[in-house]
């Protein structure tokens, strides 16, 4: 009897679950009456959506057009163009998360099954063997570089570079027979969007940066046009920008001069960008107090410096969450680029339904476009939300 | 006239000025309609410890903030160091390489470790390696007693620590003066000593210090001069034993009395 009774009580997990299920859904009794209603609603609307994608949708319009959705009417002989580019950036992903992320193999390893699930699928060799190389190159570059703290400096110019090489790789050189030019009106879907994104964000933070700074100086000139430029351009909508640079603009260039309409689109989009960054940045400026200032300048460094390392690097950190917020935003405004007529993610699916053969399909393509934007606006917010915790933002 | 400007090119100007190495005369300061500093003169030799006392809004503060131009003095002259203080931004740097300050808030960089809020300085302005800068760092951190912190942030330290901190970022530039405004005015009691010791500690090493504070104690021990201000005004200095013992004026005595007997 008695040794029976030291036996510490087995603690059943159902009861736990119940307990827990009591506590937090169901007591006080007006969160029961939640619970159940909201469970009622979860469930129909989940039947539904899962009826439709399971049955009824015919999801043969993606599949058919997953290359235009991808790179729009972009040459086929010149894929491995693009299959090259998106090596490059493997390649640097690998590096960068051996370099920053410490000694960890989950990245790699999340990268290996997704290859094993990609060899498995049923996709055609001429994309699945590229993916898997390109999938290879992270995962050695990851294994090869991890914990070699030495390589960040170097890692950093290679990005740099990196986004000259593929805007090059991908345009090309007029007159030659390797690389022959593709013009950028073949340029589309996601390809076109991603860089019109990343080119928006990379040019627009910088400028934004510089005005906000201009907008807080004390030369009477520099502070006039930051506030100028930020009011101005603040004051209209995009696509009046979009519309400025595509149609305006060209009637004020000389005879024979004529700027490329994805150029046009970009810099409308970085310009436009910069004006809301900078009105960001300029907050966060505000709440870096005085006494930072004064103890930099106090101490010798001259005005870049005390810009550099003391005031933006606590400015910027404490408006990580709403610069990525309007650049999450500068990431769908990319739609807007269809207006101009460029082939955009949303403009190919708009050319996709318009196809006589797909009438009647609208549904499937926007769920799918939607899906997309939101796995890279996801993605965008999952790593500023680390990159936050990384910073110690709020806890130093 | 233009031989002048051209020197000035070159370099800062030095002037002759003998044994003082802050020379304020007629300096005034005004904050919109308040006129903070009324026509401050004064003169401080090298390795001498000024302690300036004075009720709040005397002007303290604003006068020590303008000998390294973090305020603009309106009117008067300030040379440090044989440097003339104008607006000239070359002129300005010279002095804050040569100046350093500890303020009442710490304001110590709350992005970085201790190691490089001390390092920081001397790399980016005296252009030191990393490794001369951060040997330096750590005997001075040693020497305010807090070496063990190096890798800790500010936040993590209790205020005395990070004023002590602050004092060996303000020293790693190796300055030859050093400006305390109200440097122990925002501790916690307890932590006033360990503060007040290592500014003892400075005096007696033979530093150049100008120090704005209410320790009345420290003011007596450790000063060779006191100067008493009130309204914008200097109303009176001397020997610690001449300033506690025989004060002259009325307002002088106001103030002792006040805060010596609460």
């Amino acid at each position: 009897m008695t040794a029976k009774a030291e036996v510490p009580p087995k603690r059943k997990v159902t009861p736990l679950v119940l307990e827990w299920m009591k506590d937090n859904l169901l007591t006080p009794w007006y969160n029961a009456v939640i619970t159940v209603v909201l469970t009622v609603v979860i469930f129909v609307v989940l039947r539904a959506i899962l009826r439709w994608a399971l049955y009824e949708a015919t999801w043969d319009v993606v599949l058919v057009n997953l290359r235009l959705f991808a790179v729009g009417p972009y040459p086929e002989e010149a894929f491995w163009r693009i299959w090259m580019s998106l090596g490059v950036v493997s390649l640097l992903a690998g590096l960068s998360w051996g370099v920053w992320g410490g000694r960890n193999l989950t990245p790699s390893a999340i990268v290996g099954v997704l290859g094993a699930v990609l060899l498995v699928l049923p996709v055609s060799s001429n994309v699945k063997w590229p993916m898997v190389g390109i999938l290879a190159l992270f995962i050695l570059a990851h294994l090869a570089s991890m914990g070699r703290t030495g390589f960040r400096r170097p890692l950093v110019w290679g990005w740099v570079l990196s986004f000259f090489v593929i805007l090059f790789l991908l345009k090309g050189l007029g007159g030659s027979t390797l690389l022959t030019s593709v013009p950028t009106s073949k340029w589309g879907g996601l390809l076109l969007t991603v860089l019109l994104a990343i080119v928006a964000i990379v040019a627009s933070f910088p400028l934004g940066v510089l005005l906000a700074l201009g907008r807080r100086s004390e030369l009477p000139v520099v502070k006039l046009f930051s506030i100028l430029y930020i009011e101005s351009v603040r004051g209209v909508p995009l696509v009046t920008v979009l519309w400025a640079s595509a149609i305006i603009l060209p009637l004020f260039f000389p005879k024979g001069v004529r700027v490329d309409n994805l150029i046009r689109a970009m810099v409308g989009m970085t310009l436009f960008s910069a004006a809301y960054l900078a009105e960001n940045v300029r907050g966060g400026l505000q709440g870096v107090p005085r006494g930072q200032y004064e103890a930099a300048y106090a101490l010798g460094l001259n005005y870049y410096q005390a810009m550099r390392y003391i005031i933006l690097p606590q400015a910027l950190r404490a408006v990580i969450p709403a610069i990525v917020g309007q650049f999450i935003g500068l990431f769908k405004d990319t739609t807007l680029v269809a207006i101009v007529g460029l082939l955009d993610l949303l403009g190919i699916a708009l050319s996709v339904i318009a196809q006589p053969e797909f009438i009647g399909l609208q549904r499937e393509v926007f769920v799918f476009i939607a899906a997309i934007y939101w796995i890279f606006t996801y993605a965008m917010s999952y790593s500023s939300r680390r990159l936050e915790a990384r910073l110690g933002v709020g806890t130093r | 006239m233009a031989v002048q400007e051209a020197t000035a090119a070159t370099d800062v100007q030095r002037a002759n000025v003998g044994d003082y190495i802050i020379i304020l005369e007629n300096v005034r300061k005004r904050f919109g309609e308040f006129e903070a500093l009324r026509g401050i003169t004064l003169r401080v030799k090298r390795q001498e410890v000024v302690v300036i006392i004075g009720p709040s809004g005397s002007g303290k503060s604003t006068l020590v903030r303008c000998i390294n131009h973090l305020e603009k003095h309106d009117a008067g002259r300030i040379v440090v160091d044989g440097i003339e203080l104008t607006h000239d931004i070359r002129n300005i740097e010279a002095i804050r390489r040569e100046v350093g300050m500890v303020f009442q808030q710490f304001n110590l960089f709350p992005h970085m470790t201790v190691l490089d809020n001390v390092t920081l300085a001397p790399r980016l302005v005296r252009k030191w390696p990393r490794d001369k800068a951060e040997k330096i760092a750590m005997e001075l951190l040693d020497r305010v007693g807090i070496a063990d912190q190096a890798h800790k942030y500010p936040g993590q330290l209790s205020g005395g620590q990070q004023q002590r901190v602050a004092i060996a970022r303000v020293l790693a530039m190796q300055p030859k003066i050093m400006l305390f405004d109200e440097p122990t005015s925002a501790l916690d009691p307890e932590m006033i000593k360990e503060v007040l010791d290592v500014m003892r500690e400075l005096a007696r090493s033979g530093m150049t210090m100008l120090v704005v504070t209410h320790e009345m104690g420290f003011a007596r021990e450790v000063a060779d001069r006191i100067v008493f201000m009130d309204a914008g005004l200097i109303v009176e200095e001397g020997t610690p034993e001449h300033f506690f013992t025989t004060p002259q004026h009325e307002r002088t005595k106001l103030f002792l009395s006040q805060i010596l007997h609460h």
